[in-house]
């Protein structure tokens, strides 16, 4: 790093900065130029419009999405194949238990020698089921960027400070009503290479189980009123509002902590089917 | 169904220093002569390696068993790193991130009951995972119904390949020729 700071912006051909990893290069193009916001942001609105047309209700984001660059050449152009065996391994899943956690895994502001840099939060919900039923006992994992936008991977090469006391990986096992709960410090924004001045609005990655191996999710937590939103093609990718609006967090006044943290609630829904079996046959 | 899902989103590419556990491709118990190695590569739209995939597996246990068990990621309450797994217990699970050539291994016991592992495909610019199975040769993979639903060079694609003693080949197209079989569950 040049002790020279220069404003990073996502053009490569931008001049002060070192070579970028592959992790952040720009996807390969097939346009040849580097796309801008706003022929990004027309493209969102155009499947957005394109998705509202169609009149069907999706959930999830499709894996073909244009606007975010890095999918081109990453999703299946054939069909899923439908499996409707009741005897399908998938309606089983992993298990972890008191093994898999320790009790200080769940504070990332933890485990180091002093305190993190940063807005410290407290992150808590339920994980449910499409039935509302409560996901008992399962691992919830969490990582994302520090205060200032930077995660504690070597490819990431954003010019903003590592935090020696914060790594950004946590994870717990939810309680008897499906809860979790995190402390941590709220993460930055950071840009990245899907077209000039792109930036990730502030969000922590979840990876959570249910019952079942068909329940399983990686998906994103974001935080309301981030300006930010709008311009993401990897939030926009889910073009059903409402199912967009269900990835940001709701600040929860009672949640914070006076003098110590402020409070974000985020239920999380498991999609897909499972085994009818009950927690007493397991 | 009462409650509306929470979408998915891509795991991007910094999950690297959070998700992986050592042990994780380590089904199969600490030298245990059943063992089987299962690995291949993970391939874009224009056959280039994925470097940044994450592959899970799940299966039921060699005795047939769909209950998995604790242990995949166990931790050191002491010093707060990874124990790794015990070497006895069989959790049924594995989580592998690809190298930088896109390849991937897993050691493990075949199931009991099943003539398939599952697996689960998460990667930078895959907004959504992707379920797939390695079906493993022998008399119930030519008799399962989801393969012979299948086009013969579609269930190509779903078919580990000898590839040595006990040692099977399983690469992972996402999309263009030979894209692997996804599969879904609704």
């Amino acid at each position: 790093m040049t002790a020279k700071r220069s404003p990073r912006t996502a053009d490569p051909a931008a001049g002060g900065v070192e070579p970028r990893h592959p992790a952040r290069q720009p996807e390969r193009q097939h346009t040849g130029m580097t796309p801008t916001q706003q022929e990004i942001s027309a493209e969102i609105a155009a499947r957005r419009a394109a998705y509202l047309g169609a009149g069907e209700v999706r959930h999830h984001p499709p894996r073909d999405y244009p606007p975010y660059r890095g999918s081109a050449l990453r999703h299946p152009r054939e069909p899923l194949v439908a499996v409707h065996d009741p005897e399908a391994a998938e309606l089983s899943g992993p298990v972890f238990g008191a093994t898999d956690v320790t009790e200080l895994d769940a504070d990332l502001t933890l485990g180091h020698t002093g305190e993190p840099i940063g807005e410290r939060i407290t992150v808590t919900g339920r994980v449910l089921d499409r039935d509302g039923r409560p996901v008992r006992g399962q691992l919830v994992e969490i990582w994302q960027a520090n205060a200032a936008g930077r995660y504690a991977h070597q490819h990431d090469r954003h010019p903003a400070p590592l935090d020696p006391h914060f790594t950004g990986t946590g994870r717990c096992l939810t309680d008897d009503q499906g809860r979790y709960r995190f402390t941590t410090v709220r993460p930055g924004a950071y840009p990245w290479p899907n077209h000039t001045n792109a930036w990730r609005p502030a969000h922590i990655h979840f990876s959570l189980f249910g019952t079942a191996f068909t329940q399983r999710l990686v998906t994103q937590l974001y935080f309301p009123g981030d300006p930010l939103l709008g311009y993401d093609p990897i939030l926009q990718s889910v073009t059903d509002d409402a199912a967009r609006a269900r990835l940001v967090a709701a600040y929860d006044h009672e949640l914070s902590v006076p003098a110590w943290s402020l409070g974000y609630r985020w239920d999380i829904v498991l999609d897909g089917p499972a085994a009818t079996w009950t927690e007493e046959d397991r | 169904m009462s409650e509306l899902p929470t979408p998915a989103q891509t795991v991007g590419p910094f999950y690297g220093y959070a998700l992986p556990f050592p042990g994780g491709p380590q089904i199969a118990p600490a030298g245990h002569p059943g063992t089987l190695t299962v690995h291949g590569r993970v391939y874009d739209g224009e056959g280039a390696p994925v470097p940044d995939a994450l592959l899970e597996i799940w299966q039921p246990g060699p005795d047939g068993s769909r209950s998995g068990a604790p242990g995949s990621m166990r931790r050191d309450p002491a010093t707060g790193g990874h124990a790794g797994r015990d070497g006895v217990v069989f959790t049924g699970f594995g989580r592998i991130a690809t190298d930088a050539d896109g390849n991937w291994a897993v050691r493990t016991l075949p199931p009991g009951d099943l003539p398939y592992l599952s697996v689960c495909v998460f990667a930078r610019g895959l907004l959504h995972h992707l379920f797939t199975r390695i079906y493993l040769p022998g008399p119930e993979t030519d008799g399962d119904p989801l393969l012979a639903s299948l086009a013969p060079e579609r269930r190509a694609t779903l078919l580990a390949a000898e590839h040595g003693p006990r040692t099977l080949r399983f690469d992972i197209r996402l999309q263009g020729p030979g894209e692997t079989v996804f599969l879904d569950f609704p």
